[in-house]
Order: C-alpha cells, then structure tokens, then sequence
C-alpha cells in the first residue's frame, strides 16, 4: 500500500512539472499581455520595452521558466502585477472561499444524489424513477451561468429568500480564523455570522452542485439496478434479513464503488464550474480570481499558480479516490 | 402433517405487453421431516422458480404465484412479507448454484455467517463470530479462524460452498433446499460437496430439497425424486423405482442419455431429440410429445393426468416405457 502511494505522489511530481511547463508556454503565447493591459494601447514602443524587460519577459521563454522554476521550488509564486501582493497570499485569501463553496455542493450532490439514486433504482419504472431521469438530464444539460442567473433573479428578486451576492452581510464582522466563514462562526461562537454565511452559501451551492448531483444519482442508479440483480442479494434475502441490512450492507456497500470513483472525477467539474458560480455570485474566491486575473490583464503569476493548483487538487483528490477504492473494496487491496 | 406440503404451486411471469408464460403449472409435491426430495429437470423445466416461489424470492412484480406452499401446515404464500422474512434462513434456507457470486465480494466470510446468527438467534457480533467459527470447522473449512476475516475472492470455489453450507445450516432450519448446488464446481468438489450435504441433514435431521438436472446426484441422495418437464411433474417415484423402471419416457430418455462404463466400446450415446422450445402448451396436450418417441394420438388431445402407479409413484403419461425395458 505504502509503495502504491509514494508511486503516485511520484508521478504527481512528474505530472506538475510537465504541466507547469505547459501552462508557462500557453499563457505566454496567448494574446495581448500584462504590459499591454499595464500600460494601456496607445503607450509608446519605448515604454513598453522598458517595461517588457523590467517584468523580464524580453528574455527566451526557457529561461524565464527556469527561474519561475527556481523560486516555485523555494514557495515563491513571484507577485501579482495587477496587485503587487506575493501570489501565494492573494491565492490563500481566495482558496477557503472556493473550498467552503465546492464542499458544501459536493455534500449537497452526494447527500441528496445518492438516496435519489438508490430509490429511482429501487422504484424503476414508476414515477419517481422517470422524474429522476428527467430531472438528471436537465442537470446535466443546463449551463451553469443560465441556473444561477436564473436561481438569483428567482429567489433574490422576485421573492427575497437568499442574498443575491457576497459571503457575508456588508456590514456584519467575522473573525476570520480559517476563512470557511461557516466553520469560523462556529469555532468563535459568533453563530450569527455562522448563519448569515449559510445563508449567503446556499444558492451559490445549489447552483454548483446540479451538475454532480445530476452526475451521482444516475451513476448510483445504474449501479444500485446492477447490484440488486446480483446473486449475493438474493442471498441475503434468503438469509432473512433485516431491509436495512441488506441495503447499507449489501446493496449500497457495493453499489458506492463506482459512485466514489465519479466523485473523484467530479472535482474537476467542480473547479471550473466554481469559476462560473463564483462569477455570478460574486463569491471571492479561486473562480473570480482566474476570471479577474486573465481579463485584468493576464496575471501571469496569479494565473500560473492557480492552474497549478487546481491540477494538484484534482490529482489528490483523485489519488484519495484510488486509495478508498482501495479501502473499500478488498478485491483492489490484493492486486 | 408433511413438513412441506406443496399444492398446485403456480407461477405466471407476465410482462407487460407479452403473453403470460406459465413457468410452473399446478406443482404439487410434499416432503417429510428428514427426508431428501430431488427435483429434476432441464434447463427452463421450473424446479429453480419452484424453490424460489416457496422462499418467496421472486420478484415482487411481474409474476403471479397461486397455489399453497403449506409449512408446517402453515400457507408461506400467505404470509406477510416481513413474518415470511422472520422463517427465511432460520426455518427454511436455501443454497445456491454459484457460491462465488452468491457472496458478497466486499464483506468478510464471518460476518456474513454472523450476521444470520446477529437476525435470528440475537447473538452480538463476537458470539456470532466465535459460532460462526465453529460452523466454518463443522463444514469442513481447514483453518476456520483465519477465514473469518478473510474475502470471497480469498478462498477456492469449494470452500466458498462450505461457507454458504453453513451459513444455510447456521440456524439449524427444518427445511434447506438446494438449488443445483454443485453445478459450479469442479467433479472432484462436486462429489465432497454432495457428502458434505448429505452427512450434515442426516446429522441434523434438516429435511432436503435437491434441486437439479444431474441424475447421478439424485442417485445418491435423494429418497424421492419429483422429474418436472414444461412446468410440471411428469414423473414421481422413489429412488430406487426410478431408477430402475423409468416409466415417463423424458426420465427414460434422461436415464439412457447418462454416459455408462459398462457399455460397449463404440455405441452412441442417447439423447433426447429436439430441446425444450419444441414443447406444445400443457392446454394442447402433453409438452413433451413433439421430442417423444412413444407419442400416440392421444398425446395431442389434450394434457395427460398425473395418476398413481403401482408401485406407489405418480406418472403423468399416456403411452409409457414398459416396465420390463431397465434402464440400469
């Protein structure tokens, strides 16, 4: 098991470094730049030199990796050029926010997803089954900029439930110990604050989380119709057991496996679905800050550390994935 | 009062927008305290939908089942779901065809020993296993401790048998029935598994349903054995009168299709011509007139009853083998 891991966070390293090469070629090669976007359109040739070459983009792009690669191994991300600010504290500020928002729709998408799923498969054919299926498909088909919108005209403007933007009532301090503000409410016992940031998450959240939810009950449908035709559970049925049993022992324990696996390969819907909400929300976090950072001028420091960021949280992510597998399903474990 | 009494058990598959397909017709059979029954047919005859429609297995839509499967003088068809659910696997159990697929492939062999231990005797999880332990050493599992934690896919084909023996057994029910238990193993295991079996109801006085297609099973088990073709029972008889004069030409067919030693070098050996999807309906005349060799006009004139012989078997033919052609 041991050298499974070590293996992986191996090629990790491997895959991080290929794709920091990448992203440094692409981001360079795009259109228009921060000293175009710095200096406006119509500064002089000079002063655009001048400035190319104090940012040190004149030098050949390989050396201009080489040294990004030289202080990134030391945890220096450079600085922003839109803020000045180091990169890594501008993405720390932004990266509880994303977090706070993508667990509390993935929670939504399983908690909700797997239940819908396990009773669309156990009443199949009747009327739950088919709203289920239906309603999945306009999940998965509905772009996520149209359901916020949409979801925020609804419930902010026409009938005031949620607050239509922000993390937290203007006005309204928090201490900010983690920068989950749910979770930092809580630990400060400022349950107001608490509240008002749940408040302030639960469109946004639903907004997210259609897409896995969507992606999650049809996975655990399929799986739960394949595993109810499975000798083992007539087995248990032969056995006398108890209902609940059967479902959380023999019908849901295995039925999960693949539904764990979409997990893992929906954190990546979630991260670029984050931009989008966030975006709509005005949410202030990883997902504004690529969208604030690319039309602000191409941030390249800010951009590059993003992107590899959320490499590295889909490889982890997915690496935690293998491991429950691993965990969960005892035919994995021996191989 | 038979332990089994079962009286013209029905069972109807309709599929919406197909024609209803009588996949057993009016069974009737009982079995004593004790005793070993053998059910016998091919593939498609309905001795597996027969076992699982007295467990009340079947799938809840899509079939209808009529007729009384009285237990104990008690109707299982009649009781409630959850009462039938309390009398499965502590008074009637059932063991399958492949042990493999019947475990569960992600659960450890004791516990699901246990967990039958757990519903119906009210054990905690560490009485249970320490049982379950023991049922695994009773089976004939080498090294029984170590298996409790161990997986399915860990333990050979069949000892993963041995394992749902004793799960089958763990609560000493009255009644087990065994659905073409051996069929998935290898002959040599097959064999282990048929003495296992018998050893373990004759120790236990557990009654037998045996469920299957392999005559040579049937010979060494069985005290009656019911022959189904189409849906019903075409022949029943105690062993020995079986196998002696098979008197439905399908059991005859059946017996002189079985490979022998003694026969000479170079003979064919006999099969059964056409297969199942040959049959008329019962309603028309008998299923298996379109394969027979004895066929008469009759035969065709609608379904043959099951009448009682003389040597206090039933037979459900019109123009039977004579008694003086032995098979064996």
């Amino acid at each position: 098991m041991l050298r499974v891991i070590v293996r992986r966070l191996l090629q990790l390293v491997v895959t991080l470094i290929a794709l920091s090469a990448l992203i440094f070629i692409w981001l360079r090669n795009l259109p228009g730049g921060p000293v175009e976007a710095l200096l406006g359109e119509r500064a002089t040739p000079e002063r655009r030199a001048l400035l190319t070459k104090a940012l040190g983009y004149d030098q050949p792009i390989l050396v201009q990796y080489g040294k990004f690669m030289q202080r990134v191994v030391t945890g220096d991300f450079g600085n922003s050029i839109r803020t000045g600010d180091p990169v890594t504290e501008v993405i720390s500020r932004a990266f509880p926010a994303t977090i706070e928002l993508a667990l509390a729709a993935m929670i939504i998408a399983v908690g909700l997803g797997v239940p819908l799923g396990y009773l669309a498969a156990r009443w199949r054919g009747r009327s739950l089954d088919n709203l289920t299926i239906a309603g999945t498909l306009l999940g998965i088909s509905i772009p996520i900029f149209f359901l916020g919108y949409l979801l925020k005209d609804v419930f902010t403007q026409n009938i005031h439930w949620f607050p239509p933007s922000g993390r937290l009532t203007t006005g309204l301090d928090n201490t900010n110990v983690t920068g989950f503000f749910v979770l930092d409410g809580l630990l400060t016992r400022e349950f107001d604050a608490s509240a008002d940031a749940l408040w302030h998450l639960i469109l946004p959240a639903i907004t997210l989380a259609t897409i896995p939810l969507a992606v999650i009950v049809r996975i655990t449908r399929a799986s739960v119709l394949d595993v109810l035709n499975e000798d083992y559970v007539r087995t248990a049925e032969a056995k006398g057991l108890r209902h609940r049993t059967i479902r959380g022992r023999h019908i849901l324990r295995n039925a999960l496996l693949p539904v764990v696996t979409t997990i893992g390969l929906q954190t990546g819907a979630l991260l670029s679905g984050a931009v989008l909400t966030e975006k709509v929300y005005n949410w202030g976090g990883i997902g504004t800050l690529i969208t604030d950072s690319i039309s602000g001028g191409r941030d390249y420091p800010v951009l590059q550390a993003i992107i590899l960021l959320a490499a590295l949280i889909f490889v982890v992510v997915n690496l935690l994935v293998d491991l429950s597998y691993a965990f969960i399903d005892p035919r994995v474990r021996v191989r | 009062m038979s332990l089994l009494d079962v009286r013209d058990l029905s069972v109807v598959f309709q599929r919406r927008g197909e024609q209803p397909f009588t996949a057993v017709d009016k069974v009737s059979f009982t079995v004593e305290p004790g005793q070993t029954v053998g059910l016998v047919g091919e593939s498609g005859c309905g001795k597996s939908v027969t076992s699982l429609a007295i467990m009340g297995l079947l799938p809840k839509r899509g079939n209808k089942v009529s007729g009384e499967v009285l237990f104990e003088g008690t109707d299982l068809l009649k009781l409630r779901p959850d009462d039938m659910r309390d009398r499965r696997g502590r008074e009637i159990s059932m063991i399958f065809q492949d042990p493999l697929s019947s475990l569960n492939p992600v659960i450890p062999i004791g516990v699901q020993v246990a967990e039958v231990l757990e519903r119906h005797q009210g054990r905690d999880r560490r009485q249970a296993l320490r049982e379950a332990r023991d049922l695994l050493d009773a089976v004939g599992i080498p090294d029984p401790q170590r298996r409790l934690s161990e997986y399915p896919h860990q333990i050979s084909g069949g000892m993963r048998q041995r394992a749902l023996i004793a799960i089958a057994l763990a609560c000493k029910p009255r009644l087990l029935i065994a659905d073409e238990p051996t069929t998935a193993l290898d002959v040599t295991i097959q064999a282990q598994i048929l003495t296992l079996l018998k050893q373990l109801v004759d120790d236990t006085g557990t009654a037998l349903v045996m469920i299957t297609h392999d005559l040579g099973v049937v010979a060494g088990l069985c005290d009656t054995v019911n022959v189904l073709y189409g849906g019903r029972v075409v022949e029943r008889a105690r062993r020995h009168e079986l196998f002696a004069h098979a008197r439905h030409p399908y059991t005859h067919g059946l017996l002189s299709s079985v490979p022998r030693l003694d026969s000479p070098r170079g003979e064919r050996l006999h099969a059964i011509r056409g297969s199942v999807s040959d049959n008329i309906p019962w309603a028309v005349g008998c299923a298996f007139a379109p394969r027979c060799d004895n066929v008469v006009d009759a035969c065709l004139e609608g379904p043959p009853p099951l009448e009682p012989t003389a040597t206090g078997g039933d037979l459900r033919c019109n123009n039977p083998v004579s008694e003086e052609v032995a098979v064996l």
